[in-house]
């Protein structure tokens, strides 16, 4: 028994090309154990710092790495069960923003609601540790396992704010429903494994496009492949998968609304690029028209719910079902050009949306965030009212912030496959929405707002400069895209086994 | 030293950007003095420039610096670059020149004024933005230069906005540049959609693809957005009431730079311009010239008279494209910058001396007690009329050679024009400097006329001398001489430079018809201003008085008719396309609520929505049908 133990051979690990990952973790855990042995209190700055400096130096290392694969090509490690490209590295540094932000927006937020500060961070840290790996997975099984790992720190950062009873209500609904969908997920991951024989993607896509015939027409495979989408789709909150999103963006914190809105739903997106566009390319008639369908029903119902609503963050809510629905107007074009669209839409909104619950996060109030709170905004706090009004037209899509590019770009990819059904649809949904952005807009800008009364509202100034900061790349993409554009076509994802 | 460019508009950007930031804490006259030295180390990268530039050789002079692409979308590729070329060069050496003599002029004009530091906030802003119009390698940035200076032009006219008819002047340029810049877009897309590409060096090679309709139509929709900001029939009422603003923006923007861009860029589009669209040019230019010239006699306010006689320098401008001689428009933009920058700050100079007071009626005599204003003023007087050896002289001989040659009509025109220039540059001198004092130290309006401050003197002088030797850039005589038609040649390439076919004999026998109709201009004016030998009592008609006019019937037709015109739009607006708006807006709200039920917030129906979604794409993909 000893001797057949020795036999095992541990498959070979690029160390450095994980160092992302292993900065992310081990920044969780040395604010776990510096909080738990320090016999004095520690104060809630340092769990901030080392969450902000280890999301830096994730992305810093992973700049390192995309200029490694852009020199000498994308590969994989660990039995090529994680693939280092410029699609996952891409995320990685998408992602190590995203904390950065919510880190710094979350330090005022932490010490105003009472939440232990330690926690939320290692929690932010590890969950931003499963996106990324959701982001480089070349196997289904890592996948999951990213998956499960981004969920779980989510659902309990849902329930931080317990002592709020729509706080509890929504972590509770996010928990079951998480779990309700993970279990399609992993269903479909069983039936692409049953009928391919491996979990790697790269052998999914070997078999599935040069076997086309012995599994095609598989009826399995095509369930699998249906029960993966339901799976992709409840994660980036796609109608109709998204019914949990409002109540969970409502209830959970403004910083983490953010966070699941950005990191969560770009995790997400990466899995959906990864296994159903990527790996299952070949099988583009089965999925390519209902993504199509999915992504037309998001903006529909993101478009008519967010006019119904009278709280901001309900609006947000709905509207951020609706930008799943524009990333899909990407993804389902199945091009290249199509998933670096995609990405280009993702990177954009990550920063307006995060800026956008900043915001909300520093009007916040016990009882929801109706609209009639924003109301003379700008006699108020002018420069935050104006941040917000940037954020709020972006996602409009108003010309000359990142929002319209973004947008420009997947309506363009889907004109380029010659898709006009859904590119009109998307154009005129935009319009529909700017009716809610403008609402807001107006609300806050109104000129009659009896403003006197207002309690005096305290920016701290780590949150400032994360609105500052969203701002400026909201409106330096809106006016100078290029460099942008340029970093999502050489993120197109690549399978490629072996060092 | 060609990469030293970028810091061209950087340093007023700088400027700019710093003033905004500190301008109020720096006050009066730090302010001023920072916005002055970011325009001076701007005219100092220019010369660095221009040196790197003479050291190419003369045909490969064009140098371009891409910051970054711009607009990487579809086949539009637009980039945000410099294009340095003997034109742009030309053009930037006396932006960027007089440009920093105005800033100058300005500390001690607006000495005292409650807005000093925002002045020269927009003062830089506008630099930058000429400069960013003139260097760049687009129509594009061209195009952000040009709101960008037209948008300085507004702000600065209605600088003293609580005058409500500053208010209304600045209105008004705002909504006659409009339609100027309606004919810059529009011409814009229809060059892009024709030839494929917006950038200057790639026009030129392209431009004989274009057929001589679409050739024609660029050319008159540029030609409709170079009158606009140039001030050229029907467009130029905006120009007089830009009087309203501070006297050194009279100087800079209305007389000097930013009117001089529709002149740029026509010259600059050279290739693009047809034969027919020039002799539409030639005789919007012409009829502008006549026309302001003989508006310009009748003013009596100092400004008002020089800024007809802009509108009517900006004619001859347009009036030599239009005879295909553009090294001579570029050499009248040249000097007219000298002289008639050198004209407005000596009538600010004025102004100040005499406590705010226009009106020429209550000047008189004031050489002795302003002598270096009055003796500036002079230079810029002699210049303008074309008295040879001045440098206004030599620029507008070329331009009457040029019209001569294109139609012996237009040359009359031009002739005409200058006769009249003379005559009522002649009544202002006459009228503001000699003659008796028709203002008094005692009484209701007590005046105490005084010379300005060296921060105003010292730029009248140094535009003095270059008005007196400007010409030297393009002495007709011999051909080794014409160095800035030599400077310029690589530009034309593409184009059709007129190249002067009359002999020597009728080039001088047109010189000295010239200057003698110059004489008799000045002549007349002296016997009936400072001689008072011929009576001025019908001089001044109320209809040359009132522009002919032109301004009162635009009011009129725009408040009458139009009016209802607008009104209706508006009805328009409010009624179908709010309500079109509106009603979807309302129809989708009542979509909302009908299904708004479905997030009932429970949390077993959002289970069965997703799992009911997941069996619907599960037989949808199975059997292609739900």
């Amino acid at each position: 028994m000893f001797a057949q133990l020795t036999q095992f051979e541990s498959p070979p690990v690029d160390f450095f090309s994980l160092t992302p990952l292993f900065i992310l973790v081990g920044g969780a855990v040395v604010i776990m154990l510096v909080t738990s042995l320090s016999p004095r209190p520690i104060p809630g700055w340092f769990s901030t710092a080392v969450s902000v400096a280890a999301s830096a130096g994730a992305a810093v290392v992973a700049m390192v790495l995309w200029n490694d694969v852009r020199e000498s090509g994308p590969y994989s490690t660990v039995s090529d069960a994680i693939g280092i490209d410029g699609f996952s590295l891409f995320f990685t540094v998408l992602v190590s923003l995203g904390v950065i932000a919510t880190a710094l927006v979350g330090d005022a937020y932490v010490r105003r609601e009472h939440i232990a500060a330690p926690e939320f961070h290692a929690l932010l840290l590890t969950a931003a540790t499963g996106a990324i790996v959701m982001a480089s997975a070349n196997d289904l099984v890592v996948m999951f396992i990213g998956l499960e790992s981004l969920s779980i720190g989510l659902y309990i950062l849902a329930a931080m704010q317990f002592r709020r009873p729509h706080g509890r209500e929504a972590a509770m609904k996010y928990f079951v429903l998480g779990a309700f969908s993970s279990a399609f997920l992993l269903y479909g991951i069983a039936l692409v494994y049953g009928t391919t024989g491996s979990t790697s993607l790269i052998v999914i896509r070997e078999r599935t496009s040069s076997l086309g015939a012995m599994v095609s027409p598989s009826e399995l495979l095509i369930v699998g492949i249906a029960l993966l989408l339901v799976g992709f789709a409840f994660k980036v909150a796609a109608a109709p998968f998204h019914f949990w999103a409002p109540d969970v963006y409502e209830g959970s914190g403004s910083p983490v609304s953010g966070f699941m809105a950005s990191v969560a739903k770009a995790a997400a997106f990466a899995g959906l690029l990864r296994v159903v566009v990527v790996a299952l390319g070949a099988n583009e008639g089965d999925w390519a028209v209902p993504l199509a369908v999915l992504s037309a029903i998001s903006i529909i119902v993101g478009a008519v719910m967010a006019i119904t609503q009278n709280d901001v963050k309900r609006m947000l809510a709905f509207s951020s079902v609706g930008h799943a629905g524009y990333i899909l107007v990407g993804v389902q074009a199945a091009t290249a050009e199509g998933m670096s669209s995609a990405l280009f839409y993702l990177f954009a909104y990550t920063f307006m949306v995060i800026g956008s619950f900043a915001v909300v996060s520093v009007i916040g109030w016990d009882n929801g965030h109706p609209i009639e709170r924003y109301e003379g905004l700008a006699k108020r706090r002018p420069w935050l009212a104006g941040a917000f009004t940037v954020f709020l037209l972006a996602q409009a899509g108003v010309p000359m912030t990142a929002g319209f590019v973004a947008k420009f770009l997947v309506i363009k990819s889907a004109v380029a496959e010659e898709i006009y059904w859904l590119a009109i649809l998307a154009m005129v949904a935009s319009v529909i929405t700017a009716f809610m952005y403008l609402r807001i807009v107006m609300a806050m800008w109104a000129r009659d707002a009896d403003v006197d009364d207002a309690p005096r509202l305290a920016v701290a100034p780590a949150t400032a400069f994360v609105v500052a900061a969203a701002v400026a790349i909201t409106l330096v993409y809106g006016i100078i895209p290029d460099s942008l554009i340029e970093f999502t076509r050489d993120a197109v994802p690549a399978l490629v086994a072996g060092n | 030293m060609l990469e030293l460019i970028w810091l061209v508009p950087a340093l007023p950007l700088a400027g700019f950007l710093t003033l905004v930031a500190f301008g109020r804490r720096l006050g009066e006259p730090l302010a001023g003095w920072l916005a002055t030295a970011a325009a001076g180390g701007s005219f100092i990268a220019t010369v660095l420039v221009f040196i790197g530039l003479l050291g190419e050789d003369g045909h490969s002079r064009q140098f371009q610096q891409v910051l970054f692409d711009w607009i990487p979308l579809g086949s539009l590729k637009v980039e945000a670059g410099f294009l340095v070329d003997p034109l742009s060069i030309t053009m930037a050496l006396f932006i960027t020149g007089v440009g920093s003599l105005i800033h100058l002029y300005s500390i001690g004009y607006m000495h005292g004024d409650e807005k000093f530091s925002k002045f020269f906030i927009y003062l830089n802003l506008f630099l930058f933005s000429m400069l960013m119009l003139v260097f760049g390698n687009n129509l594009i940035i061209t195009f952000l230069g040009w709101e960008g200076v037209g948008a300085c032009s507004y702000l600065l006219i209605s600088f003293w906005h609580t005058r409500e008819s500053a208010a209304v002047a600045g209105k008004k340029a705002f909504v006659t540049n409009r339609v100027g810049d309606w004919g810059f877009m529009v011409g814009t897309f229809l060059l892009w959609t024709t030839i494929g590409t917006v950038t200057y060096a790639e026009i030129g090679p392209a431009a004989h693809a274009l057929t001589s309709t679409t050739g024609t139509a660029v050319s008159l929709l540029f030609l409709v957005a170079a009158a606009g900001k140039s001030a050229q029939l029907p467009l130029y009422v905006w120009l007089p009431d830009a009087m309203e603003g501070p006297t050194p923006v009279s100087a800079l923007i209305h007389a000097a730079t930013m009117v001089t861009s529709g002149v740029y860029l026509l010259v600059r589009l050279n290739p693009v311009l047809t034969d027919d669209a020039l002799t539409v040019v030639a005789i919007i230019g012409a009829a502008t010239a006549l026309f302001a010239a003989l508006s310009a006699v009748a003013q009596h306010d100092i400004k008002k008279v020089l800024a007809y006689s802009t509108v009517s320098q900006l004619g001859y401008m347009f009036l030599a494209i239009g005879s295909g001689a553009y090294v001579a428009a570029i050499f009248h933009v040249i000097t007219h910058a000298f002289f008639k920058a050198l004209l407005f700050l000596g009538s600010g100079s004025v102004i100040h001396g005499m406590h705010d007071e226009q009106d020429m009626r209550k000047m008189g005599a004031l050489r002795a007690l302003m002598p270096i204003t009055a003796g500036t003023f002079i230079v810029g007087w002699l210049a303008i009329a074309g008295v040879p050896p001045f440098s206004g002289f030599w620029s507008k001989d070329e331009i009457l050679l040029a019209a001569w040659e294109k139609s012996p009509v237009l040359w009359v025109v031009g002739l005409v024009t200058a006769l009249l220039t003379a005559y009522y540059m002649s009544r202002q001198v006459f009228l503001v400097f000699f003659g008796e004092a028709r203002w008094s130290e005692e009484g209701d309006h007590p005046v105490h006329p005084h010379e300005s401050p060296w921060t105003m003197w010292v730029p009248l002088a140094v535009l003095a001398v270059a008005a007196v030797a400007g010409g030297a850039m393009n002495l007709p005589l011999v051909a080794d001489w014409l160095v800035l038609e030599h400077f310029l040649e690589p530009v034309f390439e593409h184009g059709h430079l007129h190249h002067f076919t009359s002999s020597t004999g009728t080039k001088v026998g047109l010189a000295v018809v010239s200057v003698v109709a110059g004489l008799i201009g000045i002549s007349f004016a002296a016997g009936a201003w400072l001689l008072r030998k011929i009576s001025t009592n019908k001089l001044e008609p109320e209809f040359l008085e009132n522009a002919m006019y032109v301004d009162a019937a635009y009011a009129k037709v725009v408040g009458g008719p139009g009016q209802k015109g607008f009104d209706m739009f508006a009805a328009f607006d409010s009624n179908v396309v709010d309500g079109a708006v509106n009603g979807a807006g309302r129809v989708v709200q009542m979509v909302g609520r009908f299904i708004q039920p479905a997030q009932s917030g429970y949390m077993r129906q959002y289970a069965i929505g997703i799992a009911l979604g997941g069996l619907a794409l599960v037989i949808w993909l199975l059997t292609g049908v739900v």
